[in-house]
């Protein structure tokens, strides 16, 4: 039986039918507790793209969701599932603030913030370490341990904020306020070239430090050896075993590369946004990654484009549950669960009806260089 | 009412271009042991799963006690008293033995009156069929032996009075084996009608009363036990097809280049598929290994390219040990010159959803004319894969195209590009022809033969015993783990079956 589907089915059509029919059942949702559907999407687009400071902020949270996606992305080609991402992303805030408090007040930003990716990065991989390595000689299921992981995380960031990081006398459980040595540079330069204003968005160079880590980890799993072999384990691991391929060498770096790039999500908010370290400060993204990775087939490239859909869905959101009163932030949030569903849950629901007929169409001609056995 | 347990008419199955089943016809006394016989792949275990329920024929008609019905499911199988007992066990492994038995007739949603009720009857019927089993024990803690005379014991509290077998002895020791014929006559004794389907000759000369034997698809003959003898059925099974005429010239052996001394090799389950096997290879021979499927040949290969630990032993490859029992590294061992064409391409020798040039380097990877440092040199390994491609004709020509749309004959030339461009010292082969169309079989042994010209040390392993014949300068025959002789390939067919089935004639002469 042959189920191929053209590229531009594969990663172009069906991604866009799944997110129109989200959106249709979102429109329902809409119509049902009392508002015009239509001028809803407008608000949420307008809100999202119609203005500087609103494409500021997409372009913000989808920097979040660029790091977590490509961090589930890349455990996935290795056949791991890594939850935990929420966790790493916070833990890897540890070492974005562990660098920046020391070297705030002496450093310019251009020196901190090298040291800081890397800091984040190693935090966060080594946060990832122990499921790994639980998962490669053990056995332990990553999903049951990454998500263990997570409320570990959580505890022990709410400890070392309360404990330690909150400066003397402060009754906020949250770090002091970074000096300018200790904060990116926001992107308004980008937005002065096209004549739009950034406002007070916090969009900031976090952002193309995410895009170069899209292209990275295409460079990694498609085009190095250790790739080759992280993709052999994760679609055929008898022949990974037959090729000599290590199992638990594999695993184990696969997953401190997931762990890192969670890791250095903590940048942008931390050292982009707040410029100190609050309390929850991933707020879902480590688990919004699982539905940009799943709806972007785990390629850099569509992540990108889901994690600017998810940003446009919170920005947007933001606004619309600001302009509608029938539509609350919870409604923003049913819209999002909607969209990961048909997405990210129901991905296949209209596959076997494309296959059917898209092979209807290449009968004919594919016949010689289709067949299967 | 008829004196036909179950009668099959014109029964046909095809799955795709296969045709699994081929207009059979099969008449089963009642009251007796009727044993199927045939290769695997020759269509079995399909007409069997036709007969419970597992499969709908495309045409032709069932039969049981002379009643024509057609069994849509397999509930309607065991409402006409049919009973299966798989080749792998149907039990929860942690569960008892009594809940096991009323697994699928609980009769209701409170359990206690159905354990109470199973009880009794388990013990009724341990009683009258002599099948006695702790019915508290749990399945998991249960020798295979037991867990099988539970799956029995499960057929009959389901009112069972045709009872199917698929290769019951698969899984048993010996003595266990013995210990389940004699249920089997019990059950014969007490008017039960049993079938028994299995590859291996002794059995059914042991325990049956009429033997049906199966070849590619069709049922090839039908004898009563008592007036055939293993060597016809040896025969019958394999069939009388012309050798696959393959030019060869005379073996010229030199050096011994892979020695394997006493190699014992167990499975996850600690059941000894390989047994205290000694032989060598030389360079420019080619050495079969013939055996019924599941002897130990999968087993073997896969300890000697390091896949798979060995319990004990030690191979020599080119006079140096590997670490056989310890971390014997596939990698290493390509390394040092020994290159294997698994028997399973799709699961081991190829990762499907691959593009072909990625396929074609699997095992090579670390290769330095494939790397540019850490990356993959994607242009030396397509313009290798091209010329790969076109060396053994593989067809359609494109090493971008997924490796799963190729077909099986042209996979294979896919692996035997990559492990035969390596110059090896060894090379190990199995199944070279499974699943391969008629036209790349050709080709596939020219090649063999052309590598064992060239001074390479061949292993082969088939289930096809004219492949082994036709390819091999000397044979040995696997039966349950042990090399049970060596023969040269001119044997007859008929003699080399018979050691397949574990009898040793000159040994008994």
């Amino acid at each position: 039986m042959n189920n191929e589907l053209p590229r531009w089915v594969d990663y172009g059509l069906i991604p866009i039918f799944n997110l129109a029919v989200a959106f249709l059942v979102s429109g329902l949702v809409v119509l049902f507790v009392g508002e015009n559907p239509i001028d809803a999407a407008i608000l949420l687009v307008r809100g999202s793209f119609g203005y500087g400071e609103g494409i500021g902020f997409t372009l913000f949270h989808a920097t979040n969701f660029i790091f977590t996606g490509l961090a589930v992305a890349v455990a996935f080609h290795c056949g791991l599932f890594n939850i935990g991402g929420e966790g790493q992303a916070y833990i890897g805030g540890l070492g974005v603030v562990v660098v920046v408090l020391a070297l705030d007040r002496y450093m310019p930003w251009w020196v901190t913030f090298p040291i800081a990716i890397a800091f984040s990065a190693i935090f966060g991989a080594l946060w990832a370490l122990i499921p790994a390595w639980l998962q490669a000689s053990r056995g332990s299921h990553v999903v049951i341990t990454t998500i263990m992981f997570n409320f570990i995380a959580s505890s022990l960031m709410v400890w070392l904020l309360v404990g330690w990081l909150k400066p003397q006398g402060s009754m906020a459980p949250q770090t002091r306020t970074f000096e300018e040595g200790g904060q990116i540079p926001k992107m308004d330069w980008l937005f002065d070239l096209f004549g739009a204003k950034l406002g007070g968005a916090p969009l900031n160079l976090s952002f193309l430090v995410a895009l170069i880590a899209a292209f990275l980890v295409w460079v990694l799993v498609w085009r190095t050896r250790f790739g080759y072999e992280l993709r052999t384990m994760g679609t055929n691991p008898t022949a990974a075993i037959y090729a000599g391929i290590p199992p638990v060498k594999t695993v184990v770096i696969t997953m401190l590369i997931s762990g890192g790039l969670a890791g250095m999500m903590a940048l942008n908010p931390v050292m982009g946004e707040q410029t100190r370290m609050e309390l929850d400060f991933v707020a879902g993204a480590g688990f919004v990654g699982i539905a940009v990775a799943l709806m972007g087939r785990s390629h850099p490239v569509g992540i990108v484009l889901a994690a600017i859909l998810f940003g446009m869905l919170y920005q947007g959101g933001a606004e619309l549950a600001f302009d509608m009163p029938n539509i609350s932030r919870d409604m923003i949030i049913v819209i999002q669960g909607l969209v990961i569903l048909f997405a990210g849950a129901l991905e296949h629901m209209f596959r076997p009806a494309l296959v059917n007929f898209f092979g209807i169409l290449s009968m004919g001609s594919k016949k010689s260089a289709g067949e299967t056995v | 009412m008829s004196d036909y347990a179950i009668e099959l008419t014109g029964i046909n199955k095809s799955f795709g271009p296969v045709r699994a089943n081929h207009d059979i016809n099969l008449a089963i006394e009642r009251g007796t042991i009727h044993g199927i016989i045939g290769e695997n792949g020759a269509g079995k275990s399909t007409l069997m799963s036709i007969l419970y329920g597992f499969y709908q024929a495309d045409s032709g008609e069932i039969k049981v006690n002379g009643k024509k019905i057609t069994i849509a499911d397999s509930q309607v199988a065991i409402a006409a008293g049919i009973g299966m007992v798989h080749q792998h066990f149907m039990l929860v492994e942690n569960f008892s033995v009594l809940e096991n038995i009323i697994l699928g007739a609980e009769g209701g949603s409170i359990l206690n009156s159905a354990i109470d009720g199973a009880r009794g009857e388990l013990e009724r019927l341990e009683e009258e069929y002599g099948l006695t089993v702790d019915p508290d024990a749990i399945i998991e803690d249960l020798p295979v032996g037991i867990q099988q005379r539970v799956e029995i014991l499960k057929a009959l509290y389901r009112g069972a009075e045709i009872l199917i077998l698929d290769e019951p002895t698969g899984v048993l020791t010996p003595a266990e084996a013995d210990h389940l014929f004699r249920i089997l006559n019990q059950l014969k004794d007490q008017g039960k009608t049993i079938v028994l389907i299995t590859h291996k000759l002794r059995e059914i000369m042991a325990v049956t009363d009429n033997v049906s034997v199966m070849r590619q698809g069709t049922m090839v003959a039908t004898r009563k036990t008592a007036e055939t003898n293993v060597g016809d059925l040896a025969e019958l099974m394999v069939g009388r097809r012309v050798l696959l005429q393959v030019d060869k010239g005379d073996a010229n052996p030199q050096d011994v280049k892979l020695a394997i001394e006493n190699l014992t090799v167990k499975d996850s389950r600690g059941v000894t598929m390989v047994k205290d096997a000694s032989f060598e290879v030389r360079a420019g021979e080619i050495v079969g290994i013939a055996g019924v499927a599941g002897n130990g040949q999968s087993e073997l290969l896969k300890a000697i390219s390091g896949i798979q630990k060995a319990e004990s032993g030690r191979i020599l490859l080119d006079g140096e040990p590997i670490g056989v029992t310890g971390n014997a590294d596939p990698k290493l061992l390509r390394h040092r010159g020994m290159v294997h064409v698994p028997e399973d391409r799709h699961h081991m020798g190829l990762v499907l959803p691959f593009e072909e040039y990625e396929n074609s380097i699997l095992g090579y990877h670390d290769d330095e004319a494939y790397l540019n440092g850490p990356m993959l040199n994607i242009a030396a390994i397509r313009a290798d894969a091209d010329r790969k491609i076109e060396q053994y004709d593989i067809r359609p020509p494109n090493n971008r195209l997924k490796t799963s749309n190729f077909s099986g004959g042209n996979q294979q030339k896919i692996v035997l590009a990559r492990e035969m461009e390596r110059d090896p010292v060894v090379l190990l082969v199995g199944q070279p022809t499974r699943g391969v169309d008629v036209g790349a079989i050709e080709f596939i042994h020219k090649r063999i033969i052309e590598m064992r010209d060239a001074g390479k040390a061949v292993l082969l392993v088939s289930v096809e015993l004219d492949e082994i014949r036709s390819l091999s300068d000397r044979v040995l025959v696997m039966f349950a783990g042990e090399i049970v002789g060596e023969r040269s390939p001119e044997t007859s067919e008929g003699d080399l079956g018979l050691l397949m089935a574990g009898i040793n004639n000159e040994a008994a002469a």
